[in-house]
């Protein structure tokens, strides 16, 4: 009951009220804009939070994380390009369904099947979460480092990528969380005599540089290209038959997307994938999917808006991140001083109710915000390339800067963003590169830590239950990407 | 599928050192090794400071899997050639320039004056010929930029031509 009152208290704040709001509106206009998406949104608005309390930073971020994902589905749907990869399965029957002239009840099923899918995660995530914070009590070490290894050998299945490109990007960023001090002996590394990088390297250009700077190239090799844009008279909301066809569809996406979410590392666009894969097997008429098939929409958005409360679980829980924008929000705890984990559980259990509340009102409010303004947001993807990154490029510069009012740090925006567009053009994911350096500390400090418990011996990791359960995980989860090879050759 | 195949084989045909798996795995190997050798020249805690691992064996075990892991994908592209990707167009380019013309004015001239020509530039290579647009993207937008960040966060931009001129 009490935490159900401190899930309320965003609606008694006029304050938390009206960052919701914002957030929200925010949230949608990134996620309908192609290149932009809650990711790329939260890091560029992540400097920003820096004025506002914990609560409020953290809000924002969550209610853009939740709107955003939302908001991609507009695009997929009215010009066949998802504004985030999670829409990505979003186009294959929203826009064939939107050239038959049902642009409105498309986007209609979209918005409902995502606020269900939404609302169904936070429930999710309100009971689970403290339960694996009540396990993460039992976890030392040994433990933790076990349980990072696992989530970063989720990186291997992440998308459709090659694994072991996604595993070298991860290592890859564990090896920039290593620059600076050495935490345990002061001794530097990498730091090539450069006194601006004994402190390290700030997630922030980090993350700016690698999913904004970079997608502003990609963006650059794409100034030609023209959408067809199909119009949007008004949204219409689902008829009786729809829900009837879709309803089991919408709630096995839900918990589809949230179990995806709650895997470390996974996020919305395997879930939307999975989702809607699975809504094709179990529908009736698996014949109409590609072609504008109802269910095939409540499928994936159902999925996708559902991984971000399950994202949400082992970010709060054990400050793994659950998905990209998830590593992006952990970084917001982080620059704001707040440590994840089973403690924040038991010490701020005000804070955390309060984001869950947050989140849930979050999908209300583009419930209400998609339905009466997808019309708008829609005319948001006229706003020309040539136009928005400029402006998107200055923001990111003096976003960057702001923070430790380093132009060093703008400079390492820009050489990740080079870095980030060539390794997406060959393949590497970006994303595992943001989750290793957020992992890094983790792995390093606790790898070395057990060494000193076990007195040097590796072999004593093997001895405790709970990691060995662990590594047993990660070498399934390295496999899993070899058997799913197979069985699609076969 | 017969397009990426076409690709594959127009890949395999060329000789190895073209070959974009040989190019990025030749990238990364020889930048991996170089911060190997880096790390040989970190110091040595001495034995009776040191707790666990010395500070330079966590990045050398992680170099090394680097590399252990990139020879692997250069391995599988040599069975599975990567598909040719589509040359750069000249935007790409003259963006990226944008980037190094960005780093030269901040360093050397002033930090708002940067961002007002990468903007500005960018948009007229994107496209962007009118001068309204080019104004609103390269003087109007971050004069509101720099006003914000430098009232409500309380910001102090690095000293410059301009900059200078709107703190005096």
């Amino acid at each position: 009951m009490d935490n159900l009152l401190l899930m309320m208290a965003p609606l008694f704040s006029s304050k938390l009220l009206l960052v919701l709001f914002f957030g929200t509106l925010f949230g949608l206009i990134l996620g309908v804009l192609p290149g932009l998406g809650p990711t790329t949104g939260g890091a560029l608005i992540l400097p920003f939070t820096m004025t506002l309390d914990p609560l409020s930073a953290i809000v924002l971020l969550t209610s853009i994380y939740c709107a955003g994902t939302y908001g991609g589905a507009i695009t997929a749907v009215l010009i066949n390009t998802p504004g985030t990869p999670a829409a990505a399965a979003t186009c294959l029957d929203g826009y064939p369904l939107a050239q038959k002239g049902e642009a409105g009840r498309a986007l209609g099923m979209a918005t409902v099947s995502s606020t269900v899918g939404g609302i169904f995660s936070v429930i999710i995530l309100v009971f689970f979460a403290p339960i694996l914070a009540q396990l993460a009590y039992e976890f030392g070490q040994p433990e933790y480092f076990a349980l990072a290894i696992f989530g970063l050998t989720m990186l291997a299945s992440i998308g459709e990528g090659s694994p072991i490109k996604n595993l070298i990007a991860g290592a890859f960023g564990i090896l920039i969380s290593t620059v600076g001090k050495d935490f345990m002996t002061s001794i530097d590394r990498f730091t090539f005599g450069i006194n601006e990088l004994t402190e390290g390297i700030g997630f922030i250009p980090v993350v700016v540089g690698l999913f904004a700077m970079s997608e502003m190239l990609t963006q650059s090799t794409l100034i030609n290209q023209v959408f067809n844009r199909i119009a949007l008279k008004a949204i219409k909301l689902p008829t009786k038959d729809d829900y009837k066809k879709t309803w089991k569809t919408i709630l096995r996406s839900s918990g589809i997307g949230s179990f995806i979410g709650v895997l470390p590392a996974e996020g919305g666009t395997v879930a939307s994938l999975i989702g809607y894969s699975e809504a094709k097997r179990f529908s009736k008429k698996p014949e109409e999917f590609g072609k504008g098939s109802i269910e095939g929409i409540a499928g994936a958005e159902a999925a996708n808006n559902a991984a971000t409360g399950g994202a949400m679980v082992p970010t709060l829980a054990l400050g793994i991140p659950g998905s990209a924008t998830t590593a992006v929000i952990l970084t917001g705890l982080i620059i704001h001083g707040v440590r994840p984990g089973p403690d924040l559980f038991r010490e701020q259990p005000d804070f955390l109710y309060g984001i869950f509340g947050a989140m849930l009102i979050a999908n209300v409010l583009f419930f209400i915000f998609g339905f009466f303004g997808a019309k708008i947001f829609a005319r948001i993807t006229l706003v020309p390339n040539k136009i928005l990154w400029p402006m998107i490029f200055a923001v990111s510069v003096c976003g960057t800067y702001s923070l430790n009012q380093s132009i060093i740090d703008v400079w390492i925006m820009l050489f990740f963003g080079v870095l980030g567009f060539f390794m997406r053009r060959y393949g590497f994911s970006v994303v595992p590169v943001i989750i290793g350096l957020i992992l890094g500390e983790l792995v390093e400090g606790t790898l070395r830590q057990s060494l000193v418990i076990f007195d040097g011996n590796w072999l004593m990791f093997f001895t405790r239950p709970i990691a060995l359960t662990f590594f047993v995980l990660s070498l399934i989860a390295l496999a899993f990407p070899l058997i799913r090879a197979k069985k699609i050759k076969k | 599928m017969k397009n990426v195949q076409k690709q594959k084989r127009a890949n395999k045909s060329l000789p190895f050192f073209f070959r974009d798996e040989f190019k990025v795995s030749f990238v990364i190997i020889f930048t991996s090794v170089a911060l190997l050798i880096t790390t040989f020249t970190f110091d040595i805690v001495p034995p009776i400071l040191n707790r666990g691992i010395q500070p330079a064996t966590f990045p050398k075990a992680l170099l090394v899997l680097i590399i252990v892991m990139t020879l692997l994908i250069y391995y599988l592209a040599t069975k599975n050639p990567w598909k040719i990707q589509k040359k750069l167009p000249k935007s790409f380019f003259l963006t990226l320039l944008s980037f190094f013309i960005f780093v030269v004015i901040s360093k050397t001239l002033d930090f708002f004056l940067a961002i007002s020509a990468l903007s500005i530039f960018v948009s007229y290579y994107w496209g962007e010929k009118r001068i309204l647009y080019l104004l609103l993207v390269g003087i109007i937008f971050p004069v509101i930029v720099f006003v914000f960040f430098e009232t409500i966060l309380g910001l102090r931009f690095p000293p410059g031509i301009i900059t200078n001129i709107y703190y005096s």
